[in-house]
């Protein structure tokens, strides 16, 4: 008994002295608090560059998809967990920008930024990253069955393809809500009911999450068992397959579905109310810097907005951006999202 | 009775139980009344969400069949371990514990794995899982109660002329009745608010009451629902607790109890081979999972020790915080639920024992939600403070402490601290000399009980904790969260790494225990 | 040394204790006879301190021990189930009263052994409790209780689960251990025979009262009332209005004889005595204690033959009872 106290007295301490010098309370104007979703991710050099260059400590909140990290946000309005908040995408803008989340911004560098990623004419928030959600093939499994790989939407609803495609649930999932957008701006009001109703009696597979669908059901995913081979996720997933290989390959075993991108931008606001609104500043700033922008595909799958930024060999080999993906106005998703999820659900799911 | 000295006796009396009482009331109803007032009044929207109704009666059923499905499959295991003595059989009661103590995350994804193609989603991979988690409870309450039945009733029936299945109905069954309502009632709690792995393995459209609130709550933003919801869903818990600790209360008076040397003893003929079966499949069933994650892992447990973009540490570090975390939220643990232990085993077992597990029936999202609206400005200006995060595993530990010390102290006989008292020992020798060393056992028990169920946290923490300092559930998560083989592999070695821990803790537990302590 | 005075104890509602006087002189062992729930063990919790008196007061010596709480009374107090700490040994148990006085180790080892060797128990200094048996527990939990000499020991029914003849081994050891070591006790038990073989003088507690006090000779051939004559086990209890006459069996002798008063209806043999009951023609029925070599047999005519000197008048047995003053202790 005494043994088992003393252990723990010591591993206690240990706690207190690793997590005792990260602080508490909130932001003191030595740190700069990032409020994010868990598939936020930077390179060590890449903080530490930013921290020496600014003299700020970053620290970071993480957790949940956009979507609930953005809810997270709304919930803590006025008086914010953090300074800067990254992670809200052209599909949630609106509501970000209807309750008044962030403070308008315009940074350097904005220049070095193609306007067809500026969403926000206020510049409440920043474009930070870019990048596709289309559906992915497994190559392997369409050249043993001999059978071609679907090019376009509308093939998916060809018997051909029945049960062979796993999405998520725009409920539930940011890539999910994407894809049905993308079918929306495909197929317009009147048509994009009728698509599913096709795709459901080709027996799609519907589940909650990108980690389910990409890691479980989908046949391409390494170690995965999956049996589907058409599965909703990003258009840099190929690369990410060819650089976290168990073995070198080379050939990326998946494979993009061009005509079925819609457009993703993710973009980073300061949160009103920010206890350090100036490193928060700086912070912005530095996301638009060639550094962090040539960090971005390693650490998040996704590509850099500023122009010219050097890419990783895997991403200019396999990695795809698509010359005209599907998109639609933040402000009509805005309107409609909510209405549009109804709408799916009862025809897809009931 | 001690005439002397009343005002001492009082004071420490009120602080046994006002100390707990506090701590609750601000890290646990403050939060959550918080949140739940934002919730509720935010105005438009029905008072209860459409399909309410539908929701309920799943999660009563799911939660029902769960159970059932558990008792019948614990109950072999809770006969081969109750009742035999055998070479590793402590081993065996740590190694139950396992799935009890690991992230359901974790435990969802091996599951995902290993069911055959068509059903790893849906109701017969939630009731698999279920039993898979919960048949720690019934083993270990049945088992432990079986362990101190005298055998002696059952010699009477024999000698009157009832066979084996006569004497387990008549004798043995009416004896466990008291046991095995407390595990059913345990069982049928945690399945109800059964939360990752109805998410995971569920499938499209499968939702309960816990995973409707997350919904509403976390990804549709609609905080009154979730609120109402919640309300419905403490409500429900409470009852099934009041209930349960009802049944619990009568199962003291129950039959004579034997202690365990008497009772237990080597199985003989045909019990061995019994024995040796239930305890092989029983084996099987619950290393299966955990053999597909060391498989997953393989290969990429040298990853550990690399930098990832995944992570702002390397994964092996992430290690270190969840022990670190666990064992301060476990200190928190065995003083709260050690001073709550104290001021209820003055009392005779009631009501108030089954309240103890409330905190396990709140929703962990609406709770992480109310600590961020709830401790944002001074003098509560905590919420990025490092120490909520085990603040919040100790929420789910304390309740076990309480659980597992109660009994123990109640077992004390009080004419131990009289006698102790008459040979001149002043009430606190008394208590050092009498109530410490033989309710230690039952601390130590606590205690690395209280550690493994903090490491595997994942619901609250998820809410508080900072990237720099991830604990393990955060980190496996974050991994299988990514594409790639290595990522995914990593994910499967962390899960791996946590449940090596909480099984040691488990193992050091029923170390100092010596088998014994009956329940929970 | 010992003095309760007019002690009052309620619980739950019902006197426990209606108002109990009782003094223990130095040296001597009052035996408290009564049946159960007449309120013995709490009588032994007030004079211990485990029991709040409602009323009245207990003195040690010339020390009144209101207030004063129970590890400061230098009272011990062996339970009926021994209550030995069951996580240490025997050595541990018999030197915790010694370890809170403070006793230097080496002297407090020197006294375990000196009472174990005295309670028969000498070289068992490490086995564990458990590993005890009936017998052995209860000497331990008597080492236990004298190793910090109290000035008086307390003993509530300690005998009680005993087999039969360990029980009586262990009366007639307890008695000669208490007066070889001078030891002021009271001895609480509701078996006549036990109390009447250990006490120096015999306390009657009925129903919260003391209703008698007396050496046990002086209880049997005067006991109080008809009550006690009953509870005492005396026979050939005649009631007629309001008093009894009492018989002592021992003074009642039958004699074989065709021409008797009497049948002997039934004999039975305990030890060395046999009691046997005999019906008169008349259908009253009288008991007579035989000593003799040839008793005679159920069935036999005898003839019945009363000694004068056996048979007492005493009050008849009253309904509510009023304690009687200690008058009757006088030591014959």
């Amino acid at each position: 008994m005494k043994l088992a106290l003393a252990s723990l007295a010591s591993l206690a301490s240990l706690a207190l002295l690793a997590a005792g010098c990260g602080g508490s309370g909130e932001t003191t104007p030595k740190e700069v608090v990032l409020v994010t979703h868990d598939s936020f991710a930077v390179s060590k050099p890449v903080k530490a560059a930013f921290e020496r260059e600014t003299g700020l400590q970053l620290r970071i909140l993480q957790g949940g998809d956009a979507g609930e990290a953005l809810n997270r946000a709304l919930l803590t309005k006025g008086d914010p967990q953090g300074d800067v908040f990254f992670g809200v995408d052209n599909n949630l803008l609106s509501r970000a920008l209807d309750e008044g989340l962030f403070e308008p911004y315009k940074p350097a560098g904005l220049d070095t930024v193609p306007a067809q990623y500026v969403l926000d004419p206020e510049h409440r928030v920043t474009p930070v990253d870019h990048g596709d959600v289309c559906l992915n093939t497994d190559t392997g499994w369409f050249a043993k069955h001999g059978l071609p790989a679907p090019r376009t939407l509308g093939e998916l609803t060809a018997p051909s393809y029945r049960g062979l495609l796993v999405v998520e649930n725009p409920a539930t999932s940011t890539p999910g809500l994407a894809f049905m957008l993308a079918t929306v701006a495909r197929y317009g009001e009147s048509g994009w009911t009728g698509y599913w109703r096709k795709l459901r009696a080709n027996r799609v597979l519907v589940v909650d999450g990108w980690e389910a669908a990409y890691t479980a059901e989908f046949s391409g995913a390494s170690g995965s068992k999956g049996k589907r081979p058409i599965v909703v996720s990003y258009a840099t997933s190929p690369a990410a397959e060819v650089i976290f290989a168990s073995k070198p390959l080379a050939h990326a075993p998946t494979a993009v579905v061009a005509d079925s991108c819609f457009k993703q931008v993710e973009l980073a606001g300061i949160l009103k109310g920010a206890r350090n609104g100036k490193g928060a500043r700086k912070l912005i700033d530095f996301m638009l810097t060639e550094r962090f922008q040539a960090d971005v595909p390693g650490s998040m799958f996704v590509l850099p907005v500023r122009v010219g930024t050097p890419l990783p060999d895997a991403f200019t080999k396999y990695a795809v951006s698509s010359a005209h993906p599907l998109e639609l106005p933040p402000a009509d998703i805005g309107a409609n999202r909510d209405r549009w999820i109804e709408e799916w659900t009862r025809v897809v799911l009931r | 009775m001690d005439p002397g000295r009343p005002a001492l006796r009082r004071g420490w009396d009120v602080a046994t139980a006002a100390i707990p009482a506090a701590f609750v009331a601000l890290f646990f109803a403050f939060p959550l009344l918080a949140i739940l007032e934002r919730g509720l009044t935010s105005a438009e929207g029905p008072w209860l969400p459409a399909g309410t109704g539908g929701l309920l009666w799943f999660t009563i059923w799911q939660a029902a069949a769960s159970t059932v499905l558990t008792l019948a499959a614990g109950l072999p295991l809770a006969w081969a371990i109750g009742r035999f003595r055998f070479r590793g059989r402590s081993l065996a009661r740590a190694l139950v514990l396992v799935p009890f103590v690991l992230p359901t995350v974790v435990v969802a994804t091996a599951f995902l794995a290993l069911l055959p193609a068509g059903y790893e989603r849906g109701i017969w991979a939630i009731l698999a899982a279920h039993v898979f988690f919960n048949i720690a409870v019934v083993t270990r309450i049945v088992g432990g109660a079986w362990a101190t039945i005298d055998p002696a009733s059952a010699e009477a029936a024999a000698v009157l002329g009832a066979g084996p299945w006569r004497r387990a109905r008549e004798v043995t069954l009416p004896q466990l009745a008291p046991a095995l309502s407390a595990a059913a009632a345990l069982t049928f709690l945690f399945c109800f608010t059964s939360f990752g792995v109805i998410l995971i393995l569920g499938g499209a459209g499968r939702a309960t009451l816990e995973t409707e609130i997350y919904n509403r709550a976390a990804r549709l933003f609609d905080l009154q629902a979730a609120a109402v919801l919640s309300l419905l869903q403490l409500g429900a818990v409470a009852v099934v607790l009041a209930v349960a600790s009802v049944l619990e209360a009568r199962a003291g008076a129950a039959s004579t109890l034997a202690d365990e040397d008497v009772v237990l003893r080597r199985p003989a003929g045909r019990e061995r081979i019994a024995v040796v079966t239930v305890l092989a499949v029983s084996a099987l069933v619950l290393v299966l999972p955990l053999a597909v994650l060391v498989h997953r892992s393989l290969g990429t447990w040298g990853a550990l020790f690399h930098e990832t973009p995944a992570l702002l540490v390397e994964p092996w570090q992430a290690a270190v915080y969840s022990v670190a975390f666990a064992s301060v939220a476990a200190l928190i643990a065995l003083a709260v639920g050690g001073l709550a232990a104290l001021a209820l085993a003055k009392r005779p077992p009631g009501a108030a024992d089954g309240f103890v597990l409330l905190p396990l029936g709140a929703s962990a999202v609406m709770l992480g939600f109310g600590f961020l609206i709830a401790f944002d400005e001074p003098p509560l200006d905590f919420r990025s403070s490092w120490w909520l995060v085990p603040v919040a595993q100790s929420l789910v530990a304390a309740p076990f402490v309480v659980r597992i010390v109660v009994p123990a102290l109640r077992s004390i006989d009080p004419q131990l601290r009289e006698v102790a008292a008459t040979l001149g020992a002043s009430p606190a020798h008394a208590w050092r000399e009498v109530d410490l060393p033989l309710a230690g056992r039952a601390f130590a028990v606590a205690a690395g009980f209280a550690f493994a169920v903090a490491l595997g946290e994942f619901g609250a923490t998820v809410f508080v904790a900072r990237a720099e300092q991830p604990t393990l559930p955060v980190a496996i998560f974050r991994f299988l969260g990514r594409p790639g083989a290595e990522n995914q592999g990593v994910a499967a070695a962390l899960a791996v790494v946590l449940a090596g821990i909480a099984v040691g803790a488990a193992l050091a537990a029923e170390r100092v225990a010596d088998g014994r302590g009956r329940s929970l | 040394m010992l003095s309760v005075r007019d002690a009052r104890v309620v619980l739950g509602g019902h006197e426990a204790l209606a108002g109990v006087d009782l003094e223990v002189e130095r040296g001597t062992i009052v035996a408290v006879l009564g049946p159960s729930g007449s309120g013995k063990s709490t009588l032994l919790r007030a004079i211990a301190g485990l029991q709040r008196l409602d009323r009245g007061s207990v003195t040690l010596g010339d020390r009144p021990l209101a207030g004063v709480p129970p590890h400061r009374r230098g009272i011990g107090l062996m339970f009926q189930d021994d209550a030995l700490f069951p996580h240490r040994d025997v050595a541990a148990n018999v030197s915790f009263g010694l370890r809170m006085q403070h006793v230097a180790r080496t002297a407090a080892a020197a006294r375990v052994a000196e009472l174990l060797d005295l309670v028969g128990l000498d070289g068992r200094e490490h086995r564990t409790v458990g590993s005890l048996s009936g017998g052995e527990r209860k000497r331990v939990a008597l080492a236990r209780a004298l190793a910090p000499a109290p000035r008086v020991l307390l003993l509530d029914e300690p005998l009680g689960a005993l087999d039969r003849p360990l029980h009586d081994r262990l009366v007639v050891e307890l008695r000669e251990l208490f007066d070889e070591i001078r030891q002021t006790a009271v001895y609480v038990t509701h078996d006549v025979a036990e109390a009447f073989a250990i006490g120096t003088r015999v306390a009657v507690l009925r129903e919260g009262s003391i209703v008698q006090v007396a050496t046990p000779e002086r209880l049997w051939a005067a006991p109080g009332d008809a009550w006690v004559a009953r509870f005492i086990g005396l026979a050939n209890i005649d009631e007629r209005g309001g008093t009894a006459f009492v018989t002592r069996p021992e003074g009642v002798v039958f004699r074989p004889d065709p021409r008797g008063d009497a049948v002997v209806s039934s004999s039975q043999r305990d030890g060395p005595v046999v009691t046997l009951r005999a019906r008169y023609d008349d259908g009253r029925e009288i008991v007579s204690a035989h000593t003799g070599l040839a008793p005679p047999a159920p069935g036999a005519r005898v003839l019945v033959e009363i000694d004068a000197a056996a048979v007492t008048e005493v009050p008849a047995a009253a309904a509510a009872v009023a304690p009687l003053p200690s008058a009757d202790a006088a030591i014959d």
